[in-house]
């Protein structure tokens, strides 16, 4: 039921904002986020934009990762 | 799809499958994991995690799913608003088929009922613009994730002083269960797969009375299988070093405070209230009802129903599964009398149930 689902902002209209993923359009309520904006991907559940995605974290969880690959899954982080 | 797919990559998959068996080299006791989140449950089925897990590693599925722990006179409820006239249901899809005592949304739907599944709330609020002569009553079911959602619909009703729009409120909240459960003396719980969209709105803080109070290690992870096998990791090391502590693996969506915004919504609608956890029991505050200055949306007072007294299915294990002490094949009924066909329990009905998890992906 928590289900949510990552998707690019590409349009704002009074507190609605339009996103797209894979080429679905949807619409989805910003009332829980304060301050996104058009080009910003966030996480849409039930209708609202609950979350943005912080590129930097993603990229960093995505360094450890790949560190673990290189090391072959033995590294220490 | 960016944010998703590079999370699914099988080569980095494989390399923390053997980083998981390297961590728990020369521990010899076993381990129990449970996660709590329906959608933690179907990423483990899916993905077949268990299968690339040491054998000291056990991974069980808790009350993560808000259709199975809601009360079975819940669904009574809700049946009986879909008989009254000039009613409509509307529910997001999980709710339709659920059984209850007697019937279910879908066999109401089926002999004439108005019963309407929505995407969001709000689109239940525009039903009820569009249907002025009609009361449309949602069904509040979820988790701390979707409760906001039902909270901005309330929000949005009053901006547009709708009077036929109202909420059956069955609204949970997460960690209470957790130290429930783990101050159960027959179960055994090592660890924590903390729900990851919950902890998008209560942040992952919320988890540290819960470290504090039981030593229990806790870790907020996504629900991709390379997300899943590091979440499973962290907690693996936590376990083997004897230590406990919040970890996020999630940090690209869960902040440690959460998102205040959605938080303001929920403590401006809603009230902790206890709530009744299908196969749990009554757990002081964990759940939610609507705050004095909304009981103008609440059904339950403002239309008042008829409801038949609620009757549990006989043989059903739904209440022991969703605590994690049994599995979906120790239950009589499973495969048997109960299938995703003709389910008895709301485990089997719910695609995020673990018995429905099972049925489909388990051998």
């Amino acid at each position: 039921m928590c289900l949510a689902v990552p998707m690019k902002i590409s349009e704002i209209t009074e507190g609605t904002a339009i996103c797209e993923v894979d080429g679905v359009r949807r619409e989805a309520s910003l009332m829980m986020l304060d301050n996104a904006e058009v080009g910003d991907y966030v996480l849409i559940h039930a209708g609202f934009a609950l979350e943005k995605i912080d590129p930097e974290e993603a990229e960093k969880t995505l360094a450890i990762f790949r560190e673990v690959l290189d090391a072959g899954g033995g590294v220490e982080l | 799809m960016k944010y998703s797919s590079e999370y699914r990559d099988p080569e980095l998959a494989k390399a923390l499958v053997s980083a998981i068996a390297r961590d728990v080299e020369g521990f010899d006791g076993q381990m129990t994991l449970m996660e709590v989140c329906g959608t933690h449950t179907m990423s483990i089925y899916q993905h077949g995690i268990r299968s690339l897990l040491p054998n000291q590693v056990r991974l069980i599925s808790g009350p993560g799913c808000p259709v199975c722990v809601t009360p079975i006179g819940y669904v009574d409820q809700a049946v009986a608003y879909a008989r009254r006239p000039d009613t409509i249901v509307a529910t997001f899809g999980d709710m339709i088929r659920v059984p209850g005592s007697t019937s279910n949304l879908l066999r109401e739907k089926a002999q004439g009922a108005d019963v309407r599944i929505v995407y969001s709330p709000l689109d239940a609020l525009t039903l009820a613009e569009k249907n002025p002569d009609k009361q449309v009553v949602f069904l509040g079911v979820g988790f701390e994730t979707t409760a906001p959602t039902i909270g901005g619909s309330l929000l949005e009703a009053e901006k547009r002083k709708l009077t036929n729009y109202y909420v059956l409120c069955a609204h949970k909240t997460m960690p209470a269960p957790m130290a429930a459960l783990t101050s159960d003396p027959e179960l055994k719980v090592d660890g924590y797969i903390c729900p990851a969209h919950v902890s998008t709105v209560i942040g992952s803080n919320a988890y540290q009375p819960l470290v504090e109070k039981y030593g229990i290690p806790c870790v907020v992870t996504g629900f991709e299988p390379v997300d899943m096998l590091r979440g499973i990791q962290l907690l693996v090391r936590q376990v083997v070093a004897g230590e406990a502590r919040v970890e996020c693996e999630y940090s690209r969506i869960v902040k440690p405070a959460g998102n205040r915004t959605a938080q303001a919504i929920l403590s401006q609608v809603f009230e902790p209230c206890d709530a009744e956890w299908r196969g749990i029991g009554l757990i002081p505050d964990s759940g939610l009802e609507l705050r004095a200055e909304f009981q103008k949306y609440n059904a339950l007072r403002v239309l008042p129903v008829e409801v038949e007294e609620p009757k549990e299915h006989q043989g059903c294990l739904c209440g022991e599964i969703l605590k994690g002490k049994f599995t979906p094949k120790q239950c009589p009924l499973f495969r048997k009398a109960c299938t995703p066909e003709h389910p008895i329990g709301a485990c089997m009905v719910s695609s995020e149930g673990t018995c429905a998890a099972e049925y489909k992906y388990g051998c």
